[in-house]
């Protein structure tokens, strides 16, 4: 099987070596954005050249910083399969960000709760926790989108500020530390920590969790009915209703199962690196998301592979910032640049694909993937019919 | 104490809804041509950053506000690029977008000005043109800003889009691009001008900040307040009127707590359910409108000739 599945991407399968696969695609992306983060980085008064090296290269030459980047990936690794199982539905999650946030607040919660309890209770219960609250904040767009057919970008994006709102609500409130007075919760319970994996490192059990989460993930799209449906549903609503596929809860499913994965990570934030819930947990792990999975094409061994790059990028450009005094800022630049190209190439793909290729106003190729609703507004009122049925 | 609390409460309320205003306005235009511009967080955020950077160097704050209009319209340039252009997936990019400009203005600050948020302007000054009122006059004891989003932005947006041919072409590429087309509008075009106004009005919006509130650049500056005017446009159903009177409701909403919470007995509710009020709200009055959102017709969807 082909690493990445350019067969999802675009209806057809294509040569690896053709400059439209997506692992060319991809590339292509990763040296446009370094073309265009030179300025910057010249700015800055470094050699662009030196300056990737410090990014990509050094993390890895060292065991202490390959270890960090497996730990920046980790967070990634959870909200990219996230928001990569919605894309694949056609289900636009937007609010991994928030998703994530009730997450790290459900596994503080039972974080705290948890102390006499031995870890092998103690673990599942967070996470399962978690996963719920992920879920349950997942639910309310989910349901307005099968429902009534109300688009889901903004209800889930408008979702996010409100999580943090949350987050800081109870940190200011309830939870503020009873002894130090700071916003941070009190500190989760001893059997509540995901122990590290090697002695003396930061990498945490989640990292496990997450690589696991990924291949399950992979498992069900690839290999199971309910993944060859929800993979339907995302290429062709119109047509996987015709095969007789129940679209509004492939959908719901998606979303659900988007939520709680969204939430897991939060759960590894709290568990294995802040022991705590605070205020800072997350830069924008959400949002560095829907990079991963763009980047990854949507599958699931592209969202590996691009969630390790991107920790590679975030060690790395911490790195550049003490070698070469290039603001470590240009690490968030480089994403935002990324997924631009990313999107701005895949949507060039698809326009050479489907240049006179037109069945019915349905576009065949990969609409999904790049260019928006595939004639959204039909297939979401065409679900309620479905519905009422 | 009734009447000044009154009136010092109607001036905050402009006052913090001024860069509502630009913001709403802005994505208004965006929307209304067809295009979720999610990089509104990040355009205000640059035009914040780029407004300060340039006044504090130039010394001179009108530069500094050209700046960020200019900086904006690039960023509508960008969004246009993507989405018009090559037809790109409009949320993704502008996420992307968001991503990107919050990078680069944070990035530039640290090379700048070594992240340092002492750095200070003279903030643009009040008018007071309504001094001689005594105490009411106090509520137009504003920013020159205040008096542009309010007297001669909003109005002449809502011209434009409601009664001139251009704003007639901003709408029907928004609504129906096939048709549009057919009668000879440039779709690509008008979109591209409403990316590009509406990301002129976002700048301004968030150079609001720096220019006059605060006089300083200081990290999380826009802290969510795009997202609050994506929330707002909704709310006014894509019209102007009704996205500014959100954006009003909700600065009054916002100062009236703000100066509720220092008396006793207010202090209980926190303060962040005021703050989750627009996007709860707005997720609310969709719900309950259900089936009947009139979304803008070619809501999220790139036009290709066929």
């Amino acid at each position: 099987m082909a690493l990445f599945r350019p067969a999802s991407w675009t209806g057809r399968r294509r040569s690896i070596l053709s400059p439209w696969s997506s692992p060319a695609l991809v590339v292509l992306a990763v040296l446009i954005t370094f073309v265009l983060t030179a300025g910057p980085i010249l700015l800055a008064g470094a050699n662009p050249i030196a300056a990737y090296v410090e990014f990509l290269v050094v993390p890895v030459t060292s065991g202490f910083t390959a270890i960090e980047v497996l730990v920046s990936a980790t967070p990634i690794l959870f909200t990219g399969a996230a928001v990569a199982i919605a894309f694949r539905a056609g289900y636009w999650n937007i609010g991994a960000e928030g998703q994530l946030l009730l997450g790290a607040i459900a596994g503080a919660g039972v974080g705290i709760l948890v102390g006499g309890l031995p870890a092998i209770v103690a673990l599942p219960a967070m996470v399962a926790a978690g996963a719920l609250a992920g879920a349950a904040w997942a639910l309310v767009p989910a349901l307005l989108r099968v429902r009534f057919g109300i688009d889901e970008v903004v209800t889930t994006l408008l979702l996010n500020p409100v999580a943090l709102l949350v987050v800081n609500g109870l940190l200011h409130g309830p939870w503020r530390d009873p002894v130090t007075g700071f916003p941070e919760s009190p500190r989760i319970a001893a059997a509540a920590e995901f122990p590290a994996l090697l002695p003396g490192s930061r990498l945490h059990l989640g990292f496990v969790i997450a690589m696991a989460v990924v291949a399950a993930a992979w498992f069900v799209l690839a290999r199971t009915p309910a993944g060859l449906r929800l993979r339907a549903v995302g290429l062709s609503p119109h047509g996987a209703r015709f095969a007789g596929i129940d679209v509004s809860g492939t959908l719901l499913r998606a979303a659900l199962v988007s939520g709680a994965v969204a939430g897991i990570a939060g759960v590894s934030e709290v568990a294995g690196i802040q022991y705590r819930l605070t205020g800072g947990l997350s830069p924008g792990y959400g949002y560095t998301g829907i990079v991963v999975a763009t980047l990854g094409a949507l599958s699931m061994p592209g969202v590996a592979l691009a969630a390790l790059f991107l920790g590679d990028l975030t060690v790395g450009a911490s790195s550049a910032a003490r070698a070469l005094g290039i603001p470590s800022q240009l690490g968030a630049v480089t994403q935002g640049v990324l997924l631009l190209t990313t999107v701005g190439l895949l949507a060039l793909r698809r326009n050479r694909l489907t240049r006179g290729i037109e069945i019915g106003g349905e576009t065949v190729a990969g609409d999904v993937a790049a260019g928006g609703l595939p004639s959204a507004a039909t297939a979401i009122s065409e679900e309620g019919e479905v519905e009422q049925e | 104490m009734t009447f000044t609390f009154v009136f010092d409460l109607l001036a905050a309320t402009l006052r913090n809804a001024t860069p509502l205003v630009y913001g709403t306005v802005g994505e208004t235009y965006s929307e209304r041509s067809g295009v979720l511009n999610l990089g509104i967080e990040g355009t205000m955020y640059a035009g914040a950053f780029a407004g300060f950077a340039v006044a504090f160097t130039t010394g001179s704050p009108l530069l500094g506000l050209l700046a960020a209009l200019v900086v904006g319209v690039l960023a509508g340039a960008v969004m246009g690029l993507l989405t018009v252009t090559l037809g790109a997936n409009q949320h993704v990019s502008g996420i992307g977008l968001t991503i990107g400009l919050i990078g680069i203005s944070e990035f530039a600050n640290r090379l700048l000005f070594q992240g340092g948020e002492l750095r200070r302007i003279e903030p643009m000054p009040l008018l007071e043109p309504l001094a001689f009122l005594g105490a009411p006059g106090e509520i137009f004891h504003q920013y020159g800003l205040t008096y542009i989003a309010f007297l001669v932005v909003v109005p002449l947006a809502w011209w434009v889009l409601q009664r001139s041919s251009f704003g007639l072409e901003i709408r029907a590429v928004g609504d129906n691009p096939e048709a549009a087309d057919a009668a000879g509008i440039n779709v690509g075009r008008t979109r591209y001008l409403a990316l590009m106004i509406g990301g002129a009005l976002m700048g301004i919006g968030g150079a609001f900040f720096t220019l006059a509130v605060l006089g300083s650049f200081t990290l999380d500056i826009i802290a969510g307040r795009g997202w609050v005017c994506v929330a707002l446009v909704i709310f006014g159903r894509w019209r102007i009127g009704r996205g500014v009177l959100g954006a009003l409701l909700f600065s009054l909403l916002f100062s009236l707590q703000f100066r509720l919470r220092i008396l006793p007995g207010f202090g209980e509710l926190p303060f962040e359910v005021l703050l989750a009020l627009p996007y709860l709200v707005v997720i609310l009055a969709l719900a309950l409108s259900g089936r009947n959102v009139a979304y803008p017709g070619a809501y999220l969807k790139p036009y290709r000739r066929s």
